[in-house]
């Protein structure tokens, strides 16, 4: 039979392409890690998992360690704390909530990054990128991931139809919204029926009016809903979100869901010019549209209180050492460098808030754009409802969503909805 | 019970069961019984008696299980607003679903009875019953859309609406110079009255280029007529922006077929015309002064949907899944009734001159009573843990106002706070609530026996 006889010769042939891999990477005296091994744990799986590999791949390349990944699924928190329990923790662990960082790091689970690492760091990021991975003026970790989702996304023929450019301040967004209305579009359309949609619209125009400090407060719940600079926010935003401006108008909105808000901005001709959300917005885009990010739509900033905003708010992955494994010291190193991020960067659905990182790498313009707004921002900070306990920030029906979409039916009645809000959050921060 | 009941059947079973009871004490007890009985037993101790004991202690616990809080989750249950109103809908539920559905499987299976086919009639009044709740909720909850381009309610409702209402040319469109050109009932009119040799200008916004008909030039500024009143109705807003509100312009298209009237100071309407293909108009009428009007017809909105899932109707409309569901169950139960019930009281009732209606009302009915009453205790026992169908077709934004029992039950206990001490508080109470139903079923039961 043929394929007997060709088994043993492909077997030989297998065994020599290793040999001469094997024999590739021991002439090179390059590579110091040869032999090691590291382990990294991250939630990731699927498409992202396969391209963390591909990145884990160019770690082994370069340095001979061999890197292997698992993914946790969701819950990387319990699996973290029950394998550090048992003393066998993952060498590296990229982490997808900052209360995480700090939880690991105040139980003393974390490692102290090196100084090569954390210069490295100070070069290639904004400095609040450094801040939002020290802990107790310890440096625990490197944003390898992030997203941002301060991103305002809108049609192009609609805003060429109404000759309006994407507005930098709230006083210009008012202005477009009453232009895009006289043009015969409706401006906005807002998924007011997931109430996490109305959450990251007030968290980016909290960030912008009230400033990062009171940001961070009230995230913390150390100032209260009650606070004037709520109140200002939510005067701000009713000044936009009117109902002949929303698409549907707002009880109209309370029925829309995310995945619907998106795709009205998506016909030809659009049922609304913006929409507002995260960097995912142009995957969902290209996903269900045959629009083509940059010359069917893109985004802008959210919108600065008075002027263009240096401030972003989104999410971010940060890797973490858990052991003293000298290959995983080489692979946070090779993560906060440009290289490695390229390799995903140009794979799609990645974000780099690394500086250094080859802007040309993207797969496209927009994803380029949103890209550099993260690595330019002054101000970073998370998603103020991902850290809050979850029975505020997190729940269909109660807490901070529901009162939001309470807000939303009545946007002017704003007393009413700060009370709500300090009710229910001092119960959620309170137990 | 000692009370005498005049019917027949009662008082046998009442008299036997004392002698029942006289018989067994006799074998004190019996290995083989307490064999076979160890099985189930075990079953319903582990399954059902320990997590109820376990629910009530938890109930007195607060929302870690570390402090004992006595009644403080009950009352903390009764002095919430979101429960409140969950126990609110619950009560409509239970008074408008049970005999709803029951009314519906009465008329269905009496009809059905009348019509060939009939199984297979039947079998698709019973289908719903086949998919998963979750599925059905999923799709009432397209079916009930606000868009009638996505949701089929509004669609049907949309297809007879537009047909009664033409929607105008120019849906949404609003003056450009709002003091100039005022609302008058669903239309618009010049503020200032006219008279012959006048030149009118109405500009508007607010609409999409594409609701302009093909063909439409763009506007020219008319000049004065003697013994004429003329005007313009043109787009004031030039595709890309630019040029000055108020203005006609170049690239900015005249409105045709916009319907033009003189309303005199009578409120009739002396005159009435349509503008051409550059928007332009024009009246020979002498005498006035007049109101230039635009009637409500050249901007009535097509029918933009009811609002099924908004805070008003969002309960109706779920009571309304929730009977699509049920009713075949109903239908077959009381068919299978009908079929096992003799003919010969309906046809003796028939030969005595008796109506249909007296037939139905007073022999089928008063025959199918007790199937009747399981079929009835049945739903109300549902529709008291009535989850599913809540859960699936709410948008989150109407979960307070559609929330019933079950789901607050699952909303403070396994979301948010996580909650278990008011979760089990009100799942006692819920368990209270279906207990009296459960009595008086099985002593239904035993009395059929």
């Amino acid at each position: 039979m043929n394929s007997s006889r060709l088994g043993p010769v492909l077997s030989v042939a297998v065994l020599v392409s290793l040999l001469a891999a094997c024999g590739g990477s021991s002439t090179t005296s390059s590579k110091p890690l040869a032999g090691k091994k590291v382990e990294v744990a991250a939630v990731w799986s699927k498409d992202e998992q396969k391209n963390f590999e591909a990145v884990l791949k160019g770690f082994s390349d370069k340095t001979g360690a061999t890197a292997t990944f698992t993914s946790t699924g969701d819950q990387i928190g319990t699996v973290l704390g029950s394998r550090i329990a048992s003393n066998s923790p993952p060498d590296v662990a990229v982490l997808p909530q900052p209360g995480l960082l700090k939880d690991l790091a105040t139980k003393g689970s974390l490692k102290e990054l090196d100084s090569d690492t954390a210069s490295l760091v100070s070069q290639n990021y904004a400095a609040v990128w450094k801040d939002l991975g020290t802990v107790n003026g310890k440096f625990y970790g490197v944003f390898f991931k992030a997203a941002n989702k301060s991103t305002v996304w809108y049609n192009v023929s609609a805003f060429k139809q109404a000759g309006v450019q994407p507005p930098t301040s709230m006083a210009d967004l008012a202005q477009v919204f009453a232009t895009l209305s006289a043009s015969g579009v409706k401006p906005v359309s807002v998924g007011g029926a997931d109430g996490w949609t109305l959450t990251d619209w007030f968290e980016n125009a909290y960030l912008n009016i009230a400033g990062r400090d009171n940001y961070v407060k009230l995230t913390n719940h150390t100032i209260k809903w009650t606070d004037q600079t709520v109140k200002d926010t939510l005067k701000a935003l009713s000044q936009v979100l009117q109902d002949k401006y929303v698409y549907g108008g707002l009880s109209g909105a309370l029925q829309t869901d995310f995945p619907t808000s998106v795709a009205n901005i998506a016909g030809n001709p659009p049922k609304a010019a913006i929409v507002y959300e995260g960097d995912f917005v142009e995957g969902t885009l290209k996903d269900t549209s045959h629009l083509t990010p940059g010359t069917d739509f893109n985004f802008f900033p959210f919108p600065g209180a008075t002027g263009p905003s240096n401030s972003v708010m989104g999410g971010g992955d940060v890797a973490v050492r858990l052991t003293d494994n000298a290959a995983g010291v080489e692979l946070i190193k090779y993560l906060a460098s440009p290289e490695a991020a390229q390799i995903w960067a140009a794979k799609g659905g990645f974000a780099s808030a690394n500086k250094k990182v080859d802007p040309s790498v993207y797969p496209d313009p927009v994803a380029k754009a949103s890209a550099q707004a993260l690595a330019n921002a002054q101000n970073f900070v998370f998603d103020m409802s991902d850290q809050a306990p979850a029975a505020f920030g997190g729940t269909k029906g109660s807490g901070e969503w529901a009162d939001l979409q309470t807000w939303l039916k009545n946007p002017t009645n704003i007393d009413a909805a700060t009370t709500q809000l300090e009710k229910d959050a001092a119960a959620a921060y309170g137990s | 019970m000692s009370t005498v009941v005049p019917a027949v059947a009662p008082p046998v079973v009442e008299e036997e069961r004392p002698s029942r009871a006289a018989r067994a004490p006799a074998p004190r007890f019996n290995r083989a019984a307490i064999g076979f009985l160890a099985p189930a037993a075990i079953f319903v101790g582990v399954f059902i008696i320990y997590p109820v004991i376990a629910t009530v202690i938890r109930s007195l616990f607060n929302r870690t299980g570390e402090t004992f809080v006595g009644f403080d989750n009950y009352v903390k249950v009764f002095t919430d607003s979101r429960t409140l109103h969950a126990i609110q809908n619950n009560i409509i539920w239970l008074l408008v679903f049970p005999v709803a559905v029951t009314g519906f499987g009465v008329l269905f299976a009496v009809l059905l009875e009348r019509v060939p086919y009939r199984l297979v009639v039947r079998t698709i009044l019973f289908t719903p019953m086949a998919v998963s709740l979750l599925a059905s909720g999923v799709i009432w909850r397209i079916m009930y859309q606000q868009t009638p381009e996505t949701g089929a309610m509004n669609a049907v409702i949309a297809s007879v609406a537009n047909a009664i209402t033409h929607p105008g040319h120019y849906q949404g469109a609003r003056p450009s110079q709002p003091d100039l050109t005022q609302p008058v009932g669903d239309g618009y009119q010049l503020a200032q009255t006219v008279s012959p040799g006048d030149v009118v200008h109405m500009g508007f916004i607010g609409f999409p280029v594409s609701e302009i008909p093909a063909g439409a030039q763009d506007a020219k500024d008319p000049s004065g007529e003697a013994g004429r009143i003329v005007g313009v109705v043109w787009r004031d807003f030039i595709p890309g922006g630019g040029g000055q509100v108020g203005q006609v312009e170049p690239g900015k298209k005249g409105l045709p077929d916009m319907t033009v009237q003189l309303v005199d100071g009578k409120g009739s309407v002396a005159a009435q015309t349509q503008s051409d293909t550059a928007g332009d108009f024009s009246f020979a009428s002498g005498g006035g002064p007049y109101h230039v009007v635009l009637p409500a017809q050249n901007f009535h909105p097509p029918f933009g949907g009811v609002q099924w899932l908004g805070s008003s109707l969002v309960t109706p409309a779920i009571i309304l899944a929730a009977i699509w569901v049920w009713v075949g169950f109903a239908t077959v139960t009381i068919g299978a009734g009908l079929a096992t019930m003799s003919r010969d009281l309906l046809e003796a009732a028939r030969v005595d001159g008796a109506t249909e209606w007296q037939v139905f009302r007073r022999v089928t009915i008063p025959l199918l009573s007790p199937l009747l009453i399981v079929v009835f205790i049945t739903l109300v026992i549902n529709v008291l843990k009535i989850f599913d169908l809540v859960y699936t077709i709410a948008p989150g934004s109407v979960i307070p106002d559609a929330n019933v029992i079950a789901l607050q039950l699952y909303l403070v206990a396994f979301t948010g706070l996580g909650d278990f001490g008011i979760g089990s508080a009100i799942a006692v109470f819920l368990f209270l609530l279906v207990i009296p139903i459960m009595a008086a079923n099985i002593r239904r039961f035993q009395g059929e026996g």
